[in-house]
């Protein structure tokens, strides 16, 4: 038994780095150094007006946390839910310019559901808080 | 002989108000489900954002909602069992594991095909897909630590403690998506600041999840009688071999009305994979129940009364 739970805790302890399954905008830009070369994820949300196509295809777009902002190279397949505003998980490697190049994009989406019709009519009113309010892709602090 | 009277005296009481219960137990997850189904599949309306691949939330939610709380039930009964040395604490937990092990596995199917069409993957090891696999492992782990060891006692001991420390895992599981970044969104429905689902769509999935209930309980009181009608043939080596036919419950597909929304190729799985793994188990446990019970009917002792 004591095995059992000695085992426990040191796998729990192993999978710290994995627990924290994605670093935000902020916390990226606070240890770009120590991060170097590894592939890592990043998640924010993807800022409204900053997705851009270039000529080969690659598309271009800031994510952030409310604090910071990190640019986000990627080609590839994106998810049915990936548009502006909505919550990204990027998994790639980010270089010394800061420039994250993302080898694979997944959606997260928050815990909000409603019919379109609802959220049509909260739009309309102006009160439409949209993916935002999902706090944990806000700072922790 | 009067040991064995003392042991199934608590039991049989107990067995008689669930023989009671069951048709009305039948009764109301039926009702439950067919209501439930009906709302989730065609009266209820889409999600703004997800589409029509929101109706998975409507087997995977009530599954892994089960899942935690069919876990407690385990961990209650052994609890029972250790300190208390009440039998039927330990024939509950018996009972229950396995269809926790179903739930669980239901939970981590149903959301896998909820996921690649939603957020672009079929796994992730966060904190909580990872915690919920760890539950699955904890369920069979203790199905297995019973059955290994040559006496029965000792077997149930063991799988007990194993339980009890695996308790650690609910409250993981519960909170991972809030104390460390997840993909997996944080709660909709148990929340400070009430529900983030519209009305639309909590209904629905309450039912289904009442439902989810009432099939735990038809299906816990199953398995508890055929645990304790074994008990009794066990008792008098009267066991013949296990030879159960395996009555497999085909749900028959249904034509598609229901493109939904391009999102078929993982809603009906979904459905599909929940009502077949649902069914199968109630079909072997009904089975298994009657052949026992019936076997027990026909021994010539007087404490045979069922």
């Amino acid at each position: 038994m004591i095995a059992l739970g000695g085992a426990t805790g040191l796998i729990l302890a192993a999978f710290q780095d994995n627990v924290t399954y994605f670093y935000g905008p902020s916390d990226l830009r606070a240890q770009t150094k120590t991060v170097g070369t590894r592939l890592i994820r990043l998640g924010g949300l993807v800022t409204p007006g900053s997705v851009h196509y270039d000529a080969s295809g690659t598309i271009q777009f800031t994510v952030g946390d409310g604090k910071a902002e990190i640019p986000v190279l990627y080609r590839g397949i994106l998810p049915d839910l990936f548009r502006e505003g909505q919550g990204i998980i990027a998994e790639g490697r980010i270089t010394d310019d800061g420039v994250f190049t993302a080898a694979t994009i997944l959606a997260k989406h928050d815990e909000t559901y409603m019919p379109p019709e609802v959220a049509g009519a909260l739009k309309r009113a102006g009160t439409w808080r949209g993916e935002s309010h999902d706090k944990s892709m806000r700072p922790k602090q | 002989m009067t040991i064995r009277f003392h042991y199934f005296a608590n039991p049989t009481r107990a067995l008689r108000v669930a023989k009671t219960l069951l048709p009305f137990s039948l009764a109301a997850m039926s009702v439950l489900l067919g209501w439930g189904l009906w709302l989730a599949l065609y009266a209820s309306p889409p999600d703004y954002q997800q589409g029509e691949a929101v109706r998975i939330m409507y087997v995977h939610v009530p599954a892994a909602w089960m899942a935690l709380f069919v876990y407690i039930i385990v961990a209650a009964g052994s609890v029972s069992f250790l300190i208390w040395r009440h039998p039927l604490g330990e024939l509950i937990a018996e009972a229950a594991a396995p269809i926790g092990a179903c739930f669980t596995a239901l939970a981590l199917i149903t959301g896998s095909l909820w996921g690649q069409p939603m957020w672009g993957t079929w796994w992730v090891w966060d904190a909580r897909l990872t915690s919920v696999l760890i539950l699955f492992f904890l369920y069979l782990g203790y199905m297995g630590l019973r059955n290994a060891f040559d006496d029965p006692a000792k077997g149930s001991r063991a799988a007990s403690i194993l339980a009890i420390i695996g308790t650690i895992n609910l409250p993981i599981i519960k909170f991972s998506v809030d104390w460390w970044n997840t993909l997996h969104q944080p709660a909709s429905v148990l929340r400070l600041g009430g529900p983030t689902i519209h009305p639309d769509m909590l209904w629905p999935l309450l039912i289904m999840a009442v439902g989810f209930k009432f099939y735990f309980l038809s299906v816990g009181i199953i398995r508890l009688r055929n645990h304790v009608a074994l008990r009794r043939l066990q008792a008098l080596s009267l066991l013949s071999s296990d030879s159960s036919s395996l009555a497999a419950v085909r749900l028959s597909s249904v034509a598609p009305f229901f493109a939904m929304g391009g999102y078929a190729f993982y809603v009906w799985p979904a459905y599909g994979v929940t009502f077949c793994v649902l069914a199968i188990l109630f079909a072997r446990s009904a089975i298994a129940m009657r052949r026992n019970e019936a076997a027990v009917q026909r021994l010539p002792s007087p404490q045979s009364v069922s």
